[in-house]
């Protein structure tokens, strides 16, 4: 009986174009993550190979976070409800990190 | 007020008090905000890591002509994490970094956009659709379970050659007080990490079939709408977005 109704009605196309554009975008990235971690010198350009990995992650979490969970499409109420808060978490890194980097200098 | 619940929207985006604010659906705003908690969990743990790594010596402080080629381990500096992972499976004794990490990371990828292509076919209650891309999911949350257990398997076992102590000892892999990569605490924070977020994609992998077996049964095609598919894909896609930041902070930096 079912069958009969879903084959009558119309059936949707799927949209799925923008959801494998950024399925590539992501592998790409990754694979210049790989790039940079082996094609650079860890010794002379280390701060610059992390800077380079933190900026691509940022990029990946705005597509995942952006298309995937679809975060983009809602009201920005909602968007900044997300967010705000998240972005206390940087503080609280750059404040420990700093601080791990005292505690090292104590210790030795 | 004269005008009773006279809301346009269906049943499931309405609130008790007839209203919807930020206009989403009660049960998927609480999941954005649990998975906001959960971002602090997760950013508690990987900043801690930030903590202990910088307080730790680097092999540069300790041993100042040797670079990333000469590298040795040494339980009194902090590890190259890329040297620690170098191995694949059925490729014994060859030295691959990163690239079983890196497998897995796609297969994380790959899943959440089967995931999400789940989602959109929930979109148009196209069941057949929606049961195809789960069963994907689930596939991909599997496979990358298996991974990381091979990884933890080899972390713990460790290499055949071992690292020579001080006092002659030696040391085969890592547990919560011995670690033959670096000192205890990278390997504290390698299990506390990666296991929390493996336990996180086990729940997910469980929810996943669960929401498999209701959409199987014809449960969702009932209601009317999909959403709690896209409930359980947001917190699919959050584990996957943690794996993102793990991969970058504890592999790749």
């Amino acid at each position: 009986m079912e069958h009969t109704v879903n084959e009558t009605s119309e059936r949707q196309k799927p949209q799925t174009k923008a959801l494998w554009r950024v399925f590539w975008i992501l592998l790409i990235l990754t694979a210049f993550e790989f790039v940079v971690a082996f094609g650079l010198d860890a010794d002379t350009f280390k701060y610059t190979k992390i800077g380079i990995f933190i900026i691509m992650t940022i990029v990946k979490a705005y597509y995942i976070v952006g298309t995937f969970m679809h975060l983009k499409d809602e009201v920005k109420t909602m968007i900044w409800t997300v967010i705000l808060p998240a972005m206390f978490v940087v503080w609280l890194l750059v404040a420990l990190v700093v601080e791990g980097g005292y505690i090292g200098f104590v210790r030795k | 007020m004269a005008v009773a619940k006279t809301s346009l929207n269906p049943d499931h985006l309405t609130w008790q008090g007839g209203t919807q604010p930020m206009k989403v659906g009660y049960g998927k705003l609480m999941m954005w905000i649990f998975l906001l908690s959960d971002t602090f969990t997760f950013s508690a743990l990987l900043i801690s890591y930030g903590l202990i790594r910088y307080s730790a010596p680097s092999f540069k402080d300790i041993m100042p002509d040797m670079t990333h080629k000469t590298f040795e381990f040494s339980q009194v500096y902090w590890p190259i994490p890329e040297r620690v992972f170098e191995a694949v499976p059925f490729l014994h004794g060859m030295s691959l970094p990163l690239v079983f990490v890196g497998l897995m990371t796609f297969i994380l990828i790959f899943s959440s956009v089967t995931m999400v292509l789940a989602v959109e076919a929930g979109h148009r209650r196209d069941k057949a659709d929606v049961e195809k891309w789960m069963l994907w999911t689930i596939l991909g949350g599997f496979t990358f379970l298996g991974s990381q257990a091979w990884e933890w398997g080899h972390f713990i076992t460790g290499t055949e050659g071992g690292l020579l102590l001080a006092d002659g000892a030696k040391v085969f892999g890592a547990n919560l007080v011995q670690n033959q990569y670096g000192p205890p605490a990278f390997a504290d924070l390698f299990f506390f990490i990666t296991g929390f977020h493996g336990t996180h994609v086990l729940s997910g992998v469980v929810l996943n079939i669960m929401i498999f077996y209701n959409t199987a049964n014809g449960v969702y095609e009932k209601r009317g709408h999909y959403e709690m598919i896209e409930k359980i894909g947001l917190y699919w896609h959050f584990v996957d977005l943690v794996w993102v930041f793990v991969f970058t902070f504890f592999y790749l930096v």
